[in-house]
């Protein structure tokens, strides 16, 4: 996948031009007026691209850009001097479904953005169509969501430290964090019947009511985790190689954050406490009492400890959640046909990976009129070229991992 | 334009569905009467909505649904009242920006900005109207943000950002025909298209 533009060789500029001119090798010099040619002929003792500078493709294919993002960058020597990313691979046009879709037809698809947290979308998606009925889910049903979703938050925080680690080298945390998700994979498909594509959610609560043991199976499940997030940081936290390859890698200010508009981990290891969670909570989150972690120097490293400590949050609010589930109805009073009045309305919650809005325009009719889904995936990925400048390449894999992107969210 | 696509939609309760882009959601702040079963946009009253109405007079309108606070702005007042509401609101965080189609408008897309401000905890959106081909400055200089996210509205509706350091498509291929997201493109016929071109059969859709 390497694409090198046809630089003159190493000493061409070295060498003098009537030298140049003789090498039988070099391009004869044609008129290249009515061509489109992008060569610069009046100067042509500047050489094309200074002869360290190289152009290189980084994916599709390539295994640490987690899916098909495709980088270029243009690198001098190891170092990086800029980066392109071209995305739109994985485009199915969702938003252009969403709107030849009714809205309970939709939701599965929102699963499909980000789907390794696919739990979160469908939250996101329910509760701005909740608040565009202005209907509110029933209590039980908002503990269920909670604890789904904050189980979702550990898989997800999972997979990433799992892959992020694999790319830097550390292959071990992979196998400790597969093993791992695979409890959460195992009560969601107990409770919905789906591993990732969960589906869990309907406008207005939930469809499934809990199913026998969940809550101990939950428990349990708390009880077991606990010890293995300690492993893994027993693994990475202190490991010499890890520390080299993430501490000073990728950092980026809180203010550039503001200005890039990057939320989630990433910010919050730039040291803003800022977590929709707790800003303007959703769900049942007002109820439950829990921390926001956040860094100090906004480096890879950084962002490592605050998903960190996120899973341990996330542990905390599910084990509170879980003890005072309340009983009741699952689902509020909600039409069969969802038809909500003309009007718009933006909603956004706390995913995984930072805010997941969703801007919803209503004509009044079964369809929505527009669904603009606002990808935290994607406008993080925007921070890309500031974090890597400057960098080598192989902190290049570092930082794509630890802004953890999900290609699925970022094409939509 | 979306029946055919959607066997299962449940029958409505009256009748036929009426064209999608009837009733424009940005002008329902115009006709409320049109809007009869839920509620309607109510007057934004606060100090902020309060100072714009006064700078600017009738450029501006503060509306206010189900709890959420915009402004719809006149299209000339776009880079000033969108680094004003930055600099001296403090929404130092743009969410998204985004458009919606409305084909049987005169000014056929609402250009949308959602702002959040930290120091405040709020949410608004900036709401303005163009017509098809006319352009709206950028606001890569307000939000570094905005350059993605104008490219995705290029991309998908059109609509020219001046002053954008790189507009050009962002999820499509640079070569594609036509902004998906605008009301009359229609997915059938694209789908039939691609699919005779590409691979020579009919398309089963």
């Amino acid at each position: 996948m390497t694409m090198t533009v046809p630089a003159q060789g190493h000493s061409a500029k070295d060498r003098p031009k009537d030298e140049m001119k003789e090498t039988p090798n070099e391009v004869p010099n044609r008129d290249l007026s009515h061509s489109d040619s992008h060569l610069d002929l009046d100067t042509p003792e500047k050489p094309y691209l200074d002869a360290n500078e190289l152009i290189i493709n980084m994916g599709p294919q390539h295994p640490a850009t987690h899916g098909v993002l495709r980088v270029i960058l243009k690198l001098d020597g190891e170092k990086v001097l800029g980066t392109e990313c071209v995305i739109g691979y994985l485009h199915r046009g969702v938003e252009k479904i969403g709107e030849n879709r009714t809205y309970a037809m939709f939701n599965p698809y929102v699963d499909r953005m980000d789907y390794v947290s696919a739990v979160s979308n469908g939250l996101g998606y329910c509760e701005a169509v909740e608040k565009l009925l202005d209907v509110e889910a029933p209590a039980r049903a908002k503990y269920i969501r909670v604890i789904l979703a904050e189980l979702n938050r550990m898989a997800s925080h999972q997979l990433w430290l799992g892959t992020h680690a694999l790319d830097i080298g550390a292959m071990t945390p992979l196998f400790y964090t597969f093993r791992d998700r695979e409890e959460i994979l195992k009560i969601f498909e107990k409770y919905c019947g789906a591993r990732l594509t969960t589906h869990a959610f309907r406008i207005g609560g939930c469809q499934y009511e809990t199913y026998a043991g969940f809550e101990k199976e939950v428990k349990n499940f708390l009880k077991f985790v606990a010890p293995k997030i300690d492993e893994y940081e027993e693994l990475l936290t202190t490991n010499r190689i890890w520390l080299q390859r993430t501490k000073n890698v990728g950092v980026i200010s809180a203010a550039d954050c503001v200005a890039l508009g990057v939320t989630g981990p990433v910010l919050r290891a730039s040291g803003k406490k800022w977590d929709l969670r707790k800003a303007q909570p959703y769900a049942a989150y007002s109820e439950f009492d829990f921390e926001v972690p956040t860094g100090e120097n906004g480096d890879t490293y950084d962002r490592y400890l605050v998903r960190m400590a996120e899973m341990r949050q996330s542990l905390r609010i599910i084990e509170q959640a879980v003890n005072g589930i309340p009983e009741g109805p699952i689902m509020a009073k909600v039409p069969k046909v969802i038809k909500p009045p003309v009007g718009e309305i933006y909603h956004s919650i706390e995913a995984p990976k930072g805010e997941l809005g969703f801007f919803i325009v209503s004509d009044g009719s079964i369809q929505p009129y527009r669904v603009r889904v606002r990808p935290p995936s994607f406008v993080n990925l925007q921070a890309l070229d500031l974090m890597v400048r400057g960098l080598l390449v192989a902190d290049v894999i570092a930082v794509i991992g630890t802004i953890d992107i999900v290609l699925g969210e970022v094409d939509r | 334009m979306s029946h055919e696509l959607n066997p299962a939609v449940p029958p409505l309760p009256e009748g036929e569905k009426k064209p999608v882009a009837e009733k424009p959601v940005a002008a329902a702040a115009a006709k409320p009467a049109a809007n009869s079963e839920g509620p309607v946009p109510m007057p934004w009253t606060s100090p902020l909505a309060e100072k714009y109405r006064n700078r600017y007079g009738s450029g501006v309108e503060a509306l206010t649904y189900l709890g959420q606070n915009y402004l719809v702005v006149d299209r000339s007042l776009i880079p000033d009242i969108l680094r004003l509401l930055r600099d001296e609101e403090q929404f130092d965080y743009c969410v998204d920006i985004t458009a919606v189609h409305y084909p049987k408008r005169e000014k056929q897309f609402d250009v949308i900005w959602n702002l959040y401000s930290y120091a405040r905890n709020e949410r608004m959106r900036v709401k303005t109207q163009i017509a098809d081909g006319a352009s709206i400055p950028s606001s890569v200089s307000i939000w570094a943000t905005a350059n993605w996210l104008e490219r995705e509205a290029f991309d998908m509706f059109g609509i020219r950002f001046d002053g954008h350091p790189d507009l050009k498509r962002i999820l499509l291929p640079e070569d594609w025909k036509g902004h998906p997201l605008r009301k009359d493109y229609g997915i059938l016929q694209q789908d039939q298209e691609w699919v005779q071109i590409n691979l020579g059969i009919e398309s089963g859709q």
